[in-house]
């Protein structure tokens, strides 16, 4: 196997003794599409800033290939109304070549959109704004957070068709938060439930059934997400029960997780 | 030579070329100020030139190079308090804004020898500029347009969005610190246009007037400029025939331009 584009070795951020993140490990390789999940004040954002180099670790390490470009789509684009932009400047201030620019809008779908004022862009049109700005970069590891934020719902599952299609041109890694668990789980080769501690990680399929994350989402969302995934892959049992592919395989489980979450 | 020897020696002209002077960097620099929010923090550091001219007498200093060291120090000491995030912001720029005017205030007044016009300091004295005085203006307006130049791009894309241009690689907290100096720098000589009160004035309405013509950021700086050099021209002759204070009629009659501007067009699309 190759060496990872990042690698996080037991990593905490606490602030001012409040811990946000503890003890994560985790290794992004190239072609990987991890999703992170979690309820509000998981550490979800902590957790990405530290992994692109925005916020230090109170412990543990955080190594990234040396050379390594990140595409990072920030939660979301608030520019100054006092400072005029428009789409072809805010694309030329990566340094790439117009036509480069340009190409990389087209790709996310809003290539007529270049002498567009951002102020006047939707919520959808400023996510696909902010990818086209870390598409054109090249990156080898593509880190978003929330993606699909003020996208309407059947852009969201474009957009994230879109993240997949990426992934496989650019051949990166990516690393995303989601909030759209059933979206994402089609479009995920692997699903990080976080609430401080990875409570617990694999593949949706096994998570669903995952007493950790059923306990931290709830029996209809782990329910919605079995029957999501059914339907995915069109497993029946004789009874037309859902039968996972996975069922065998336990998920990966965290170490530190005694589901005793406060 | 005599051309050039006879305009300088005209006090008319050198304030109109000092004032010229000060146009061309307070338009970026304004751009700045309006761009990120910063115009309470010029406020700050302009009122802090008058500790610096205290200090400047008491260590006798050139009065130039006291005022950027105080303006240097105070920024700095903002930058590192408003991490601690004790105080919200506002408050901590008020403190210290009237805390450093007012201690300049009494300083000055400890020194009964030293005859100081303060007047001309609050509000300007743009008719009283000496040669050196310009040569002051157009080193520093030298120094910042350079700076400004070359880092352009790390200094836009920070103030876009701070997070994508430090992921990005940008050096963000260095160029901060660069635009920390500028100020510093630029409060120190236009200090002597149109006085510590109006600092800010001048930086802030010729950027304000031009956003509302700009497509681009880089439109909206040469439009400020454009408007800095119109306000200092316009206040010159007004307070020519007037007979009125140079320093406030420059920022009259930038704020002249500000409302016709904004009277007459309709939002930039």
């Amino acid at each position: 196997m190759t060496d990872p584009l990042v690698r996080l070795e037991k990593v905490s951020v606490r602030f001012d003794g409040r811990p946000a993140v503890q003890q994560v490990n985790l290794s992004v390789h190239r072609g990987d599409i991890f999703t992170i999940i979690g309820p509000n004040g998981a550490g979800k954002t902590t957790l990405i800033k530290a992994l692109v180099g925005l916020q230090p670790v109170t412990e543990g390490s955080v190594e990234r290939a040396p050379g390594l470009v990140i595409g990072y789509v920030p939660q979301q684009l608030q520019i100054e109304p006092t400072l005029p932009l428009h789409v072809g400047r805010f694309m030329s201030l990566s340094g790439q070549p117009e036509a480069e620019c340009r190409r990389a809008l087209e790709r996310t779908g809003i290539g007529h959109l270049m002498a567009s004022e951002i102020h006047h862009l939707s919520g959808g049109e400023r996510q696909r704004l902010l990818l086209a700005r870390a598409l054109v970069r090249r990156p080898d590891l593509l880190v978003l957070d929330e993606p699909a934020q003020g996208v309407d719902i059947n852009g969201q599952a474009a957009l994230y068709n879109l993240i997949r299609q990426l992934r496989d041109e650019l051949n990166c890694g990516v690393i995303m938060i989601s909030h759209d668990l059933h979206l994402v789980m089609a479009a995920t080769d692997k699903v990080i439930c976080l609430n401080q501690h990875v409570c617990c990680s694999g593949f949706p399929a096994d998570i669903s059934h995952d007493p950790a994350f059923i306990d931290t989402f709830g029996h209809s969302v782990a329910e919605s997400l079995a029957v999501y995934h059914h339907h995915h892959n069109h497993s029946h049992d004789l009874h037309g029960d859902v039968v996972s592919r996975r069922a065998a395989e336990p998920a990966a489980h965290g170490a530190h997780c005694n589901h005793d979450h406060h | 030579m005599t051309i050039i020897d006879s305009v300088l020696n005209d006090f008319f002209w050198r304030a109109l070329l000092g004032g010229l002077g000060i146009a061309l960097v307070a338009g970026p620099l304004g751009c700045f100020v309006v761009w990120r929010r910063m115009a309470y923090f010029g406020d700050t550091l302009a009122h802090s030139a008058l500790l610096g001219i205290a200090l400047s007498f008491l260590f006798s200093l050139p009065l130039n190079l006291g005022v950027m060291i105080v303006c240097v120090v105070l920024a700095l000491a903002l930058v590192s308090l408003s991490r601690t995030r004790a105080l919200a912001t506002d408050t901590l720029l008020g403190i210290l804004a009237h805390s450093a005017l007012a201690i300049g205030l009494v300083v000055l007044s400890f020194m009964p020898h030293v005859r100081v016009d303060l007047t001309g300091l609050l509000f300007g004295d743009l008719l009283a500029m000496s040669r050196q005085d310009l040569l002051w203006i157009y080193l520093g307006a030298g120094i910042v347009i350079l700076l400004l130049i070359k880092l352009w791009d790390g200094l836009l894309m920070s103030t876009i969005h701070e997070e994508l241009a430090r992921v990005e690689g940008v050096p963000v907290e260095k160029l901060r610190l660069v635009l920390m100096l500028m100020f510093s720098l630029v409060i120190a000589v236009a200090m002597k246009m149109v006085g510590v009160l109006l600092i800010t004035a001048l930086l802030i309405i010729p950027a304000a007037t031009a956003r509302r013509l700009a497509r681009t950021p880089e439109h909206m700086v040469f439009l400020a400029i454009a408007f800095g050099c119109l306000a200092v021209g316009g206040g010159l002759t007004l307070s020519w025939y007037m007979d009125t204070p140079a320093g406030p009629s420059v920022v009259v009659t930038a704020f002249l331009a500000f409302l016709f501007t904004y009277g007459t067009t309709r939002k930039a699309a």
